[in-house]
């Protein structure tokens, strides 16, 4: 258990002046369930961005099982087993939820080039997808077109998506960001389910929620590295309630 | 049983078959003139299929696909007046060239979107125009490339119209195939997010190359044999208002929905000739049916016709 699935070192990502990640040090253990916490603008998404390769670091190393992963594009690293849900709701929404799925599994699959090939599923793909789309709650929804579900059910076809090509490390931009108290907890239980095996980063805003799923915080403020704690003492830290609350007054 | 957008209804293969019927005996019934439009329709209607590939499937819209078209018809003509080679060969010659000035523009157009994608084909367009019209020793300049270069067993206009109908037969259905096979579904997938098919693991500027020169290969077929059927070239074949006119059958008859294509061909070739023969206003008249078109059936009219087919459906 001792692995190391993700380092960070000294990763900094700079838009002109602004340093929105400055200077992060960061480890992650395979299997471990991790959450980044901090408040608006702290540097969570823009780290996540890093992470996958949709922004660049402009400084650091990102070393992702003993590959340096730094320079490579999202799609290079997707095939290191990097998985992604997005903050703001990015699914297929034209096509339906199969089709969303079948994307999703053939992402690393060289079938992916068959020009003049015959659409069907192979029934171990047809397995695949219907044991995600279980896992993720939204099974028997596979004819369903995007466009027409509700927005909780969106939310759990973005995990689906990031689950089905059975990634290693799986990162969760906001998983509940804008659901109801049922369907947060519905998304609870489909994070909870997870393979042990896999890594699990998870941004999220709603405290109890993810101080309730994970092994370990990291707290930004600023795009530097505050705190990292268990969850259990997070919530007591006084640097934690200082970002979140403001500096108490003395009198 | 997979439902991946194969709504393959019964209804639908019988109006295919019903059209194809009616296709291979309308030359019983139509004059020498007639027929040629229709010949015409199917060459244009493929070239505008060719587009939809990158319209409707891809989210990409060229308006440089006039230039691939008439690269096409150029090479053909080229290669049987002046290079003296057989009209099989220069087909062959011509779909080649086709292709690979298409992937030529692939790789400069890959890493843009939307307007800039738009612009960036425009451009590319614009240069093939230039060529054709200023290297005056092999393209001929204004005057263009003539020659009566059919081959001898396609000489009967009857016989060419079914060649040209086999043809796009089987234009549609090997695009269809494309549109529907696992890379097809990469390209839908492109248009509604690059952004979540770049996280999944895909290459999207090699599946968008890929995608545009598949769309090249086939606008060089619908450009070969034009030569045939026109045979005759000018820079007006690979000029701006080409590619426009067959984006605009796309257009009109569909984007996404490829049979569309011959729908759109079929509306503006025919209006184009039956209102001319009219008014020499003719080009009013089809500005003021476009503009119609897009305000009452912005989706194009085979796309309507399937909108209101599904309303129809869902309350009975």
């Amino acid at each position: 258990m001792a692995e190391v699935a993700l380092t960070l070192s000294g990763v900094a990502v700079a838009f002109g002046a602004l340093r929105a990640v400055d200077g992060v040090d960061l480890s992650i253990p395979t299997g471990q369930r991790r959450a980044i916490i901090g408040p608006n603008g702290a540097g969570k998404t823009t780290l996540f961005n890093a992470i996958t390769g949709v922004v660049p670091p402009t400084e650091g190393r990102v070393v992702f099982e003993g590959h340096d992963i730094t320079h490579l594009p999202p799609h290079k690293r997707a095939a290191l087993g990097i998985a992604r849900t997005f903050q703001i709701t990015n699914l297929f929404p034209s096509l339906s939820v199969e089709e969303n799925m079948v994307l999703a599994l053939r992402g690393l699959s060289p079938q992916k080039f068959s020009l003049f090939g015959s659409p069907d599923l192979s029934t171990a793909d047809q397995d695949r997808i219907s044991r995600a789309l279980r896992l993720a709650g939204l099974a028997d929804r596979s004819a369903t077109v995007v466009t027409e579900m509700a927005y909780g059910d969106q939310r759990q076809l973005e995990i689906a998506l990031a689950l089905v090509a059975t990634p290693r490390m799986l990162l969760l931009d906001e998983p509940a960001a804008g659901l109801s108290p049922t369907e947060r907890s519905i998304v609870a239980d489909v994070i909870r389910g997870l393979p042990k095996e896999l890594t699990v980063i998870l941004i999220e805003h709603d405290m109890d929620l993810a101080l309730g799923l994970v092994d370990y915080v990291t707290c930004l403020h600023e795009g530097r590295l505050l705190v990292e704690a268990l969850p259990a003492d997070i919530r007591t830290d006084p640097r934690v309630q200082e970002v979140y609350l403001g500096k108490p007054h003395h009198a | 049983m997979s439902g991946l957008s194969r709504s393959k209804s019964p209804m639908g293969a019988l109006v295919g078959v019903a059209v194809m019927a009616v296709g291979v005996i309308a030359p019983f019934f139509l004059s020498r003139y007639q027929i040629g439009l229709a010949t015409q329709i199917l060459i244009f209607g493929m070239l505008a299929m060719s587009i939809d590939i990158l319209v409707g499937f891809t989210g990409r819209t060229s308006l440089g696909h006039g230039a691939i078209f008439g690269a096409s018809t150029y090479v053909v003509l080229y290669c049987v007046t002046q290079a003296g080679l057989s009209p099989y060969l220069a087909v062959v010659l011509g779909i080649a060239t086709a292709t690979v000035l298409a992937a030529v523009f692939a790789l400069l157009a890959v890493r843009t979107n939307g307007v800039y994608f738009l612009l960036l084909t425009l451009a590319l367009g614009m240069i093939v125009w230039g060529i054709c019209l200023r290297w005056t020793q092999v393209t001929g300049g204004e005057n263009g490339l003539r020659g009566d270069i059919r081959p001898k067993a396609l000489a009967d206009y009857k016989d060419f119209y079914w060649f040209i109908l086999a043809l796009a037969a089987l234009v549609t259905f090997g695009i269809r195939r494309f549109v529907q096979s696992p890379f097809g579904l990469t390209l839908r997938g492109i248009r509604d997010s690059d952004s979540r098919m770049r996280s999944l693991g895909y290459n999207v500027p090699l599946h968008l190359f890929i995608g545009f020169t598949m769309s090249g290969f086939f606008a060089g077929v619908a450009g070969a044999v034009y030569a045939f059927f026109n045979n005759f070239v000018s820079p007006s074949t690979v000029a701006l208002t080409q590619s426009v006119e067959s984006l605009l059958m796309a257009i009109i008859g569909g984007v996404g929905t490829l049979y569309g294509s011959f729908i759109g061909a079929s509306a503006l070739i025919a209006l184009q000739n039956l209102v001319s023969s009219h008014t020499e206003r003719w080009q009013s008249v089809l500005g003021i049916t476009f503009t119609l078109i897009m305000i009452f059936a912005p989706e194009g009219i085979v796309g309507k016709f399937r909108a209101l087919r599904a309303k129809y459906a869902s309350k009975h």
